[in-house]
């Protein structure tokens, strides 16, 4: 009953992680510049073609507004600004609004700050920058505990959880089957319950059910909000899929029995020599996983995005009568296949973490051999 | 520049090789579905969950760019 006390105090903790991580999560964009599609040469390619890029790239960063839509033509950004909330020898709560987009200074108690590359910077009051030898600014970055977008946007979603699984939750205090919108969740938990804790997890599953729901419902809401105009990326921000694959981490190492760190330590079977051969291979195993976890999601999600996003900049960058409709349906069929991602990832990602925890809690009285079932693992 | 192509020309060569992978575990699944069709939601799970992990190492080559 202490480990059911564990995966509860670890599920209290998830939001506390999530508010707090998204000031490290443009490394992860960088990289996925390298993968963006690059459009054709066409009419007047050059500067619509950079436009899109830098387009692309906003959207899939974390941003300090919340912008609905940009007229590039005026400068003009439709959105709301949204809190920033910095540490610097104590908390410093302001509206992001006061960096007008980065051109100006932000002016708080006498400090300046500046946003350069979507990142908070303090400044000097000229607004100054200074670089080291590789170009990156060596200016002083508080610690941004801001409302990001992406913040926002789970912020969102963990309310929209809470009040609709409150509802399937109090509509069974009257009825055997829910009512409203809880008949939707229902098979969905009920899946969840059937087909990915039972059979991964074994008879111990009951108490890693509230992580799984959690786990599977964030990331598919999640995931269909990026689909929709909005304009968020939250799964495709390799610091929250960062933050979901340590607690899944962190809770198969709470979950494991002593046969899986005699499994890990010390694999029984094999000669010595190669019991010490195995044993860093297994560690490094142990770490992978989480690991394969967090870029999974994160990469699908991002190529989805850079790909839908760049199919529609292509009818930018042709603006012809051909190319507008088929790029039109080339998007549409693949928003459909993103559907299908948003609901697959989710699956995939619970999936893995239930056979995870199954691999952690698993009893190996039965089989003292019969490795050859296991699923692979990397 | 040059050392970027060489990188490149690794992704290329892992993800040819996840493809690869992804057709034959495709291919052996529908294999297998067409042997035993009552199985096909197991078969559909575990091939999932291969393809996934397989996804993962395209992935990461790609990103290790």
């Amino acid at each position: 009953m202490k480990k059911d006390n564990t995966v509860k105090i670890l599920l209290a903790i998830f939001l506390v992680f999530f508010s707090v991580n998204s000031y490290a999560q443009d490394h992860g964009v960088e990289h996925a510049e390298n993968i963006d599609t690059e459009p054709h040469e066409g009419p007047g390619a050059i500067n619509t073609k950079e436009e899109v890029t830098e387009y692309i790239d906003h959207h899939l960063q974390d941003s300090h507004y919340f912008n609905f839509f940009s007229d590039g033509s005026i400068g003009a950004h439709y959105g709301f600004s949204l809190p920033v909330i910095l540490w610097d020898n104590g908390f410093k709560v302001f509206s992001a609004a006061e960096f007008h987009h980065g051109e100006t200074l932000a002016n708080v108690d006498g400090e300046y700050y500046k946003l350069y590359h979507n990142k908070i910077y303090k400044t000097n009051a000229e607004g100054d920058i200074n670089y080291d030898e590789e170009g990156h600014a060596t200016n002083v970055k508080p610690l941004d505990f801001s409302i990001t977008k992406n913040v926002l946007a789970m912020l969102v979603v963990s309310l929209l959880m809470f009040i609709m699984f409150r509802g399937l939750a109090s509509s069974y205090k009257n009825k055997d089957i829910p009512t409203g919108f809880g008949r939707v969740l229902e098979p969905l938990v009920i899946y969840v319950r059937d087909d990915i804790a039972k059979p991964n997890i074994g008879p111990k599953y009951r108490k890693y059910m509230g992580f799984l729901l959690t786990v599977f419902f964030f990331i598919l809401i999640l995931n269909l909000f990026g689909l929709t105009p909005l304009g968020i990326n939250v799964t495709g921000n390799i610091a929250v899929t960062f933050c979901l694959a340590l607690i899944t981490f962190i809770i198969v190492q709470f979950s494991g029995n002593k046969h899986y760190w005699k499994h890990i330590f010390w694999m029984p079977g094999v000669p010595v020599p190669m019991k010490i051969v195995l044993m860093p291979i297994e560690v490094l195993g142990m770490i992978t996983k989480p690991f394969a976890l967090m870029i999974r999601l994160f990469a699908n999600m991002t190529a989805g995005h850079v790909v839908v996003m760049s199919l529609l900049g292509l009818i930018v960058v042709f603006q012809n009568w051909i190319a507008g409709p088929a790029f039109f349906g080339f998007t549409l069929f693949i928003s459909i296949i993103e559907l299908l991602v948003a609901f697959l990832q989710a699956y995939i990602f619970t999936l893995l973490s239930a056979l995870y925890i199954g691999m952690a809690v698993e009893d190996h009285d039965h089989h003292p051999e019969d490795h050859s079932d296991d699923i692979p693992v990397i | 520049m040059e050392a970027m192509n060489v990188d490149l020309i690794g992704a290329g060569l892992v993800i040819i090789g996840a493809g690869i992978g992804l057709g034959k575990i495709g291919g052996s699944a529908m294999d297998a579905i067409a042997r035993q069709p009552e199985a096909a939601g197991k078969i559909q799970t575990a091939m999932i969950i291969v393809a996934a992990l397989l996804e993962g190492v395209a992935f990461a080559a790609l990103f290790a760019v």
